[in-house]
């Protein structure tokens, strides 16, 4: 396959589960060398769209090429290519972390030296090979999701599949992982298909993102791009007064985020694109609210998707 | 490389992990260790009874029935159900490992470890057998009596790792395939029991006129059939876009 060549390319791409439509005529092409973000609620369908990507579930309808190859007709030359990390992270807890690994590189033919290089190359920039020896039914989510993250790259597979990476892990171990992800993708030059409901995941990662909902497209395109598509809203910080009054004084034109720091008497308004602003701020000056900034920002991705969501309903 | 030579490296890579899984789990080494204590017994307890015979006779068959059919009857519904159960059958699928050789390195691992047990078995057979009618030289068994013994253990193995294999590609938890398997295994001799019960008077005399050999060699046929229909059956099953449930 020549860079030029789109990695995965689908057309009206159908699946069924019974009377339940999981995939709905979905078409989507991602380029080579790219990371590509599928977002969308729980049971929006996007395990399956992967399922079906790596020609593990028939398909209802449609039509897909993955790396050039069809998943169903050509699945084992397509997975030769292919590394996955699923819904879970599909690790043998009765094996250590080298023996997890040592079996799926023996599984994609790697030679013993070549096999030893990348177990310890891969470990190491994981952290994980001073533990390699143990048992990963001892380790936390975390550590799995990291060694289930190095298993496939292993092979240095021209395609990834990520079916939320960072799912269940916390705040610090999200971001390592996301960090560690992003310069793993950079030096393997690889074309990444990741499914997420995490909105900083994506916006970080992606250079293109598809939102998906009951199994349907409803948007496609680079972070930046959703995001100048929608309307930009004002932003006014500031501190004091009352929130209830402030809450009252924008009457339904925006809402107000109260700053999380214990203790603050700071807020935040994210106002609609139709808010009169100048009768608001003279309201919070009236209600004893010091104003210190009134912006226009582009809408981040989350209100993007919590808007496509809104439209959808 | 050819495609066979590949087809047996997977084999052999599949093989790798069931031993090592099989190894090095605790609770597993538990639950296999535990039903081999009746195996064992019958390894001592049978050639003390039965001396020389245990060598030169087909005394011995029982062993060689008994070990394959608890040990790849406990272990081989773990082989699909097992993964199903941990969430490492969608990983194990998608990766490159051909269908073939996820069947059949499952399988080989379950019969295989089930003669590794038998063979050491044997030999304590051997050594209660010499102790019990020691000639003034130690006897072993007979070559024709170990080809036999060696290949109903396979055999036996073989059907039971088919079956299992075939349950458990469709079973959800590794309980489920073990009752299932069990059911499957308990109502045929229920049945060869009723048939010979019930026309005892007409079969017996007519199996004595055919000879123990006849009648050893009609199983042992009837068991290679069965072994390879159960196989073939499970490797035309064995469809990757069917084998994760929804």
């Amino acid at each position: 396959m020549t860079e030029r060549q789109p990695a995965i390319v689908t057309h009206r791409l159908t699946r069924d589960f019974s009377s339940v439509r999981a995939v709905d005529q979905l078409t989507i092409t991602v380029d080579a060398g790219t990371i590509y973000g599928f977002l969308g609620p729980n049971g929006a369908g996007k395990t399956t769209t992967l399922l079906l990507l790596l020609g593990l579930i028939d398909s209802s309808g449609g039509e897909a090429k993955v790396l050039g190859f069809d998943p169903w007709t050509h699945g084992s030359d397509l997975r030769e290519r292919c590394g996955a990390l699923l819904e879970n992270p599909g690790l043998y807890d009765s094996l250590s972390a080298e023996d997890n690994l040592t079996f799926y590189a023996r599984a994609w033919h790697l030679s013993p030296r070549i096999r030893r290089y990348r177990i310890r190359a891969l470990l190491e920039q994981m952290g994980l090979w001073q533990r390699r020896r143990e048992r990963v039914s001892k380790w936390s989510r975390g550590m799995r999701q990291k060694l289930a993250i190095a298993r496939a790259l292993l092979h240095q597979p021209s395609l990834l599949f990520l079916d939320e990476p960072t799912a269940g892990l916390d705040v610090v171990a999200s971001h390592a992982l996301r960090t560690q992800l992003a310069a793993l993708v950079d030096a393997e030059r690889i074309t990444v298909f990741l499914t997420t409901h995490n909105m900083a995941e994506a916006e970080e990662l992606c250079h293109r993102v598809a939102v998906i909902r009951d199994g349907t497209l409803l948007a496609v395109g680079s972070p930046e791009d959703l995001r100048a598509a929608s309307s930009a809203h004002t932003v006014i910080r500031g501190c004091g007064g009352s929130v209830d009054a402030i809450r009252d004084g924008i009457d339904h034109q925006g809402t107000v985020i109260v700053n999380p720091d214990h203790g603050s008497d700071r807020w935040t308004l994210e106002l609609d694109p139709s808010a009169d602003i100048s009768q608001i701020v003279r309201h919070l000056v009236l209600a004893g609210a010091s104003v210190e900034e009134v912006s226009r920002e582009k809408a981040s991705l989350e209100k993007v998707f919590l808007d496509l969501m809104e439209e959808e309903r | 490389m050819s495609r066979w030579t590949n087809e047996l490296r997977d084999i052999r890579t599949v093989m790798w992990k069931e031993r090592k899984g099989l190894l090095w789990s605790q609770g597993t080494r538990w639950r296999i260790a535990l039903p081999l204590l009746s195996p064992l017994f019958i390894a001592i307890y049978l050639p003390w009874q039965a001396g020389s015979d245990w060598l030169e006779g087909y005394v011995s068959l029982l062993l060689c029935v008994a070990i394959p059919l608890l040990f790849v009857g406990i272990s081989i519904p773990e082989s699909f159900a097992g993964e199903r159960e941990r969430h490492t059958l969608p990983t194990l699928l998608a990766s490159r490992l051909p269908d073939s050789a996820i069947l059949l390195g499952k399988m080989f691992s379950c019969v295989g470890f089930s003669i590794v047990i038998l063979l050491p078995a044997l030999l304590v057979g051997a050594v209660v057998a010499n102790s019990v009618a020691w000639r003034g030289s130690v006897a072993f068994y007979r070559p024709w009596v170990l080809l036999v013994d060696l290949g109903v253990a396979l055999l036996v193995g073989g059907v039971i790792g088919s079956a299992g294999v075939l349950i458990s590609l469709r079973s959800e938890t590794v309980q489920g395939a073990t009752q299932a398997l069990m059911g499957v295994f308990l109502v045929p001799p229920m049945i060869l029991a009723f048939v010979l019960m019930f026309f005892r008077d007409t079969l017996l005399p007519w199996l004595q006129g055919l000879g123990f050999a006849s009648v050893l060699g009609c199983i042992l046929g009837a068991l290679a059939v069965a072994n390879g229909f159960l196989l073939f059956l499970a490797l035309r099953r064995f469809r990757r876009a069917r084998l994760l449930l929804p």
